[in-house]
């Protein structure tokens, strides 16, 4: 084909296609400068920055992620332990509790029981006293009384002091043994 | 194209790719239709490489996307896959910049209303050949002062006598084919693809109006025609982006084998 195309050329008046025209050549290195400096001082120094935007990108989301997972791991054990820790420590106020509620019962127990039994012994003594004044009281008055009946009774004045208490004395023994004997 | 009126077949010529001057006939600057399809080539590289560098984004749309993909192709799969990542990224705008001039000057020869590869005429690949001879040449000076032309032009290990054969072989092959051969296989790949694009479709042409008044028995040769016209459509597409790849990638061994510390 290339010496058919020779020939060809050369039979004619066909100019020989090895043969660089100037204009060619000029327009050639015109083009192929203009194509170097676009590509060499735009196309590649933007697709350069766009790759590196991009790793920068990918290598910054992969830390993000990472910085996240452990901050989330922080947030999970710190959860974790404060979860544990509130549960010591209702674990611990309920034995508190538990504890307060005994002491506090038995406390009101005990309290309840002396109120109760000091409570009694005052109206023992109480009791005892009112006894003890009536039981006075009735001696004398039942005494003179009964010295004032009998006086009308016999008609005798008891003014033997001696013998009319001896008589009163033995009148509340047998009054009492009566008392004694009737309660029973 | 090639057909004229006067009823017979003519085959496409080399004068297909000497078309008449539209600006500045005569001039070291002339300008004409192939000079103009190199412009519109040069003008796409800038306004998809512009627009789609623009704005980039992290997260790529459909067009940044592609734009990267072509990008990252000639960065990942050619420069740094051969040179590393230290030297890849100092020739990265050489070698991108041949791989896309390339490839775009090719693509125009199966374009509607181009039909024709700037690449089909000499300047554009001579240009591109000179610019990876010399990109070679300085990277294995910059990198091994002194040694690289001795590196190159006597390959240590090898006895001294044989030294009267080697030294001209590797001088041949090092610093005059390589330019030659990558000039003579990206415009001999253009030149006759486009060729044979014009004779398939201008034989179309031929038999499906002209020799279809003598029988028309000969439209069928038309549809013959046609059909390796289409399929020869498709294979310049891969032819295109192909070229594009072996340029770009042999200006990259080259370079590679500069830099490299044995020869």
């Amino acid at each position: 084909m290339l010496q058919s195309i020779v020939i060809a050329a050369t039979e004619g008046e066909s100019r020989n296609p090895l043969l660089p025209e100037s204009y060619d050549i000029i327009w050639s290195a015109v083009c192929f400068v203009v194509i170097l400096f676009f590509f060499w001082r735009l196309v590649l120094p933007r697709m350069k920055k766009m790759l590196d935007e991009r790793s920068a990108a990918i290598e910054g989301n992969i830390e993000k992620a990472d910085v996240a997972q452990r901050e989330a791991e922080a947030a999970l054990e710190q959860y974790t332990a404060q979860l544990a820790e509130a549960r010591a420590e209702a674990a611990k106020i309920r034995e508190q509790a538990r504890v307060d509620a005994q002491r506090i019962g038995s406390e009101i127990q005990a309290q309840a029981q002396t109120d109760a039994e000091r409570t009694k012994a005052n109206a023992q003594v109480a009791i005892e006293a009112e006894r003890q004044s009536a039981l006075v009281s009735l001696r004398s008055e039942v005494g003179s009384l009964a010295i004032d009946l009998a006086s009308g009774v016999v008609g005798e004045s008891l003014s033997d002091d001696q013998k009319a208490t001896a008589l009163v004395d033995r009148f509340l023994a047998d009054l009492e043994a009566s008392d004694t004997a009737g309660k029973k | 194209m090639a057909t004229s009126d006067d009823g017979g077949f003519h085959g496409p010529s080399i004068d297909e790719f000497f078309p008449d001057a539209i600006f500045f006939a005569g001039t070291p600057f002339e300008i004409n239709r192939i000079i103009l399809i190199r412009f519109i080539a040069m003008l796409a590289i800038v306004l998809i490489f512009w627009i789609g560098t623009r704005r980039m984004r992290m997260v790529p749309g459909r067009f940044q996307s592609v734009v990267e993909m072509g990008l990252d192709f000639t960065r990942v799969n050619i420069a740094e896959d051969l040179l590393g990542k230290k030297d890849g990224r100092r020739f990265l705008p050489l070698i991108t910049t041949v791989f896309f001039v390339v490839l775009f000057a090719n693509l125009t020869g199966i374009i509607p209303f181009m039909n024709i590869s700037s690449n089909a005429i000499i300047g554009m690949p001579l240009v591109l050949a000179v610019v990876a001879w010399l990109a070679f040449m300085y990277a294995g000076i910059k990198k091994h002062p002194g040694a690289f032309f001795k590196n190159a032009l006597f390959p240590p290990g090898v006895p001294k006598a044989l030294y009267i054969i080697v030294t001209p072989i590797e001088f041949v092959s090092t610093f005059v084919l390589r330019p030659i051969t990558l000039t003579l296989r990206l415009l001999m790949n253009m030149l006759v693809g486009h060729l044979l694009l014009v004779l398939f479709f201008s034989a179309t042409q031929f038999f499906f109006f002209t020799a279809t008044q003598t029988s028309i028995f000969y439209g069928l040769f038309g549809v013959g025609t046609l059909a390796f016209g289409f399929v020869f459509t498709l294979f310049e597409v891969l032819v295109a982006v192909l070229q594009a790849y072996v340029f770009a990638l042999l200006t990259t061994v080259y370079i590679q084998l500069a830099l490299a510390d044995e020869h």
